[in-house]
């Protein structure tokens, strides 16, 4: 089969690769019909996040057709059923999963021993990402092994297409759960920062869920455009002080709740010197993210507020005011998204046509184009927010 | 120490039979060759610096020698980097204080002009390898104008932005687990 494979920083290649087989009873195999490209797979392509290997293959955003099912199943899955594949690998038995953690099942992490060592506990297993995550090969092929299949699937119901289910595998929850996260009281002023897809979603949801206004920070005015259509008022940080608008916006007091939806790539800018300091120690391999937007939300947040992180961070950061995040009183929700927490709530929600992920979607592309998108997508090339492939 | 024996690919993962084109561009390899080039010749500067002040008649200049090691190396880790525009911008700079250095060192009482000459020749051949790598990674990374779409009628709310606000609220609490 083709699939697209990691074989370095900045070196994806669409190879000729062996078909996945069946290993376990849970194991299943899906066609691919849909796959996109997230920007967590940016940082592999930057290889900002330890633990790749060459020869990986990438892709956590998958949907497609059941061909093939191991023998325990238990009638939860069978061939030709069409699926979404969560990111987050969950055997939904463990007690973790049974606390709705999903991102943080006990048992789907087939190198935990790895994870143990670098995070104390690790998490879940994930597709197409770190060995850190269980090292399992990604959707952003024709075709999908998925361990755990009995638990780790959405069935789609055919009235939806593609394109509207497809981001229910990751970043319509990780936004949904960005906001949910935030509480949202009829009288808040909710902030995003970073409007690319997962930005996107969280600006969608935090309108959904009632928040008296909700604010857009970027620099890309195609994506301050979409974000505005979606009910956000925008701020380019280039053009405006983030600060003095926000300020204006909440007389004085500062945001309620505050979404960094972007982690660990922040802009580097020369109104911003922490963000040149950033790039220097990055580049150094003194720090692993750029934390930038975190030190200006912390900043901003009005004191109980809430800030949600949905946005990657990978390891070590550097001067992150600690001490103005206690004195405030700030509340820090943050985590991979337990995707199957959401799901069932968000597939009536776009059924019933509260919303439509699919607004996102600005190129649709073959897999053979995939390495090309990367790069389109990374540079901001075109307009890029979310690339789609069809496999 | 078995932990690390747990960073490798299982024995049943698909492997690659043959490789597609690459996302990485001849360019962007010319920018990682450079780099490398940049931290290998400043290691060179910094720990061989009395051998090439002699072979270039340049004695007594042996820290200014080391000072340009360390501005290799910070320009190959830049050039490495994912921003290989600005590591090329420095490494560009750093040949013109290198030309100049040489042109300073290329008079008659040099008993080793010959040898300045060469590495004058080779810094010229070098810089325009930077150029053609700096050039087309501008080229290649930079936005260009005019391309930049309107995502104005892309709500995401197909009963309308209005009809939508406030929707889910009931539900935003009672979901947090």
């Amino acid at each position: 089969m083709r699939a697209l494979v990691w074989h370095g920083k900045e070196d994806i290649r669409c190879d000729q690769v062996s078909d996945p087989e069946i290993e376990d009873p849970r194991d299943a195999i899906i066609k691919v019909s849909s796959c996109a490209i997230c920007g967590s797979d940016l940082h592999l392509f930057h290889n900002f996040i330890p633990a790749m290997m060459p020869g990986d293959i990438m892709g956590h955003e998958t949907m497609g057709e059941v061909v093939e099912t191991g023998s325990g199943m238990n009638g939860k899955l069978k061939k030709g059923d069409r699926v979404v594949i969560p990111f987050t690998i969950t055997c939904g038995e463990c007690e973790q999963c049974r606390r709705g953690n999903f991102s943080v099942c006990e048992t789907t992490n087939r190198k935990k021993e790895l994870a143990d060592k670098a995070f104390g506990h690790g998490g879940a297993g994930l597709f197409g990402y770190t060995h850190l995550t269980g090292g399992y090969p990604g959707g952003q092929a024709e075709y999908l092994r998925v361990p755990y299949a009995d638990s780790t699937h959405i069935k789609v119901p055919d009235s939806m297409s593609d394109e509207q289910a497809l981001f229910l595998s990751d970043i319509l929850p990780t936004g949904w759960q960005a906001a949910v996260q935030c509480e949202i009281e009829p009288t808040d002023t909710v902030v995003v920062w970073g409007c690319g897809p997962v930005g996107q979603m969280a600006i969608r949801s935090a309108v959904l869920l009632g928040a008296a206004q909700v604010v857009a920070i970027d620099c890309l005015p195609e994506r301050l455009s979409m974000a505005e259509a979606g009910g956000a008022i925008p701020i380019n940080f280039k053009e405006e002080s983030v600060i003095e608008r926000l300020n204006e916006m909440t007389r004085g007091k500062g945001p309620q709740k505050c979404i960094d939806a972007l982690g660990m790539e922040s802009h580097v800018s020369m109104s911003h010197p922490d963000s040149i300091m950033d790039r220097a120690m990055q580049m150094m391999l003194l720090e692993n993210d750029r934390p930038h937007v975190l030190r200006e939300i912390i900043y901003v947040c009005r004191p109980g507020g809430i800030i949600s992180i949905p946005g990657v961070y990978s390891g070590l950061i550097d001067k992150v005011p600690m001490g103005m995040a206690m004195n405030k009183g700030l509340t820090f929700r943050m985590g991979q998204t337990h995707v199957k927490r959401w799901t069932d709530d968000l597939v009536r929600r776009i059924e019933e046509g509260q919303i439509d992920p699919s607004f996102v979607i600005t190129h649709s592309v073959g897999l053979e184009e995939g390495p090309e998108m990367y790069k389109v997508f990374r540079d901001k090339q075109d307009s890029c927010i979310k690339v789609v492939m069809k496999p | 120490m078995s932990f690390f024996s747990n960073l490798k690919r299982n024995k049943s993962d698909p492997k690659v039979i043959s490789s597609g084109p690459s996302s990485l561009s001849s360019s962007d390899r010319l920018a990682r060759n450079l780099g490398w080039f940049s931290i290998g010749l400043g290691l060179v500067e910094l720990f061989g610096a009395h051998r090439i002040t002699r072979t270039l008649g340049m004695e007594g200049q042996e820290t200014m020698v080391r000072a340009y090691g360390l501005r290799e190396i910070g320009a190959g880790m830049m050039t490495l980097s994912v921003d290989k525009e600005l590591g090329l911008a420095s490494r560009i700079a750093g040949d013109g204080i290198d030309v100049v250095t040489l042109g300073a060192a290329m008079h008659r009482d040099n008993p080793r002009q010959d040898n300045v000459a060469i590495a004058l020749v080779l810094v010229a051949g070098v810089t325009l390898l930077d150029f053609i790598a700096a050039g087309a990674a501008r080229g290649r990374h930079t936005r260009r104008l005019g391309e930049r779409r309107d995502y104005g009628d892309r709500s995401g709310f197909p009963k309308g932005l209005s009809a939508s606000r406030g929707l889910a609220k009931e539900k935003a609490r009672a979901l947090l687990g």
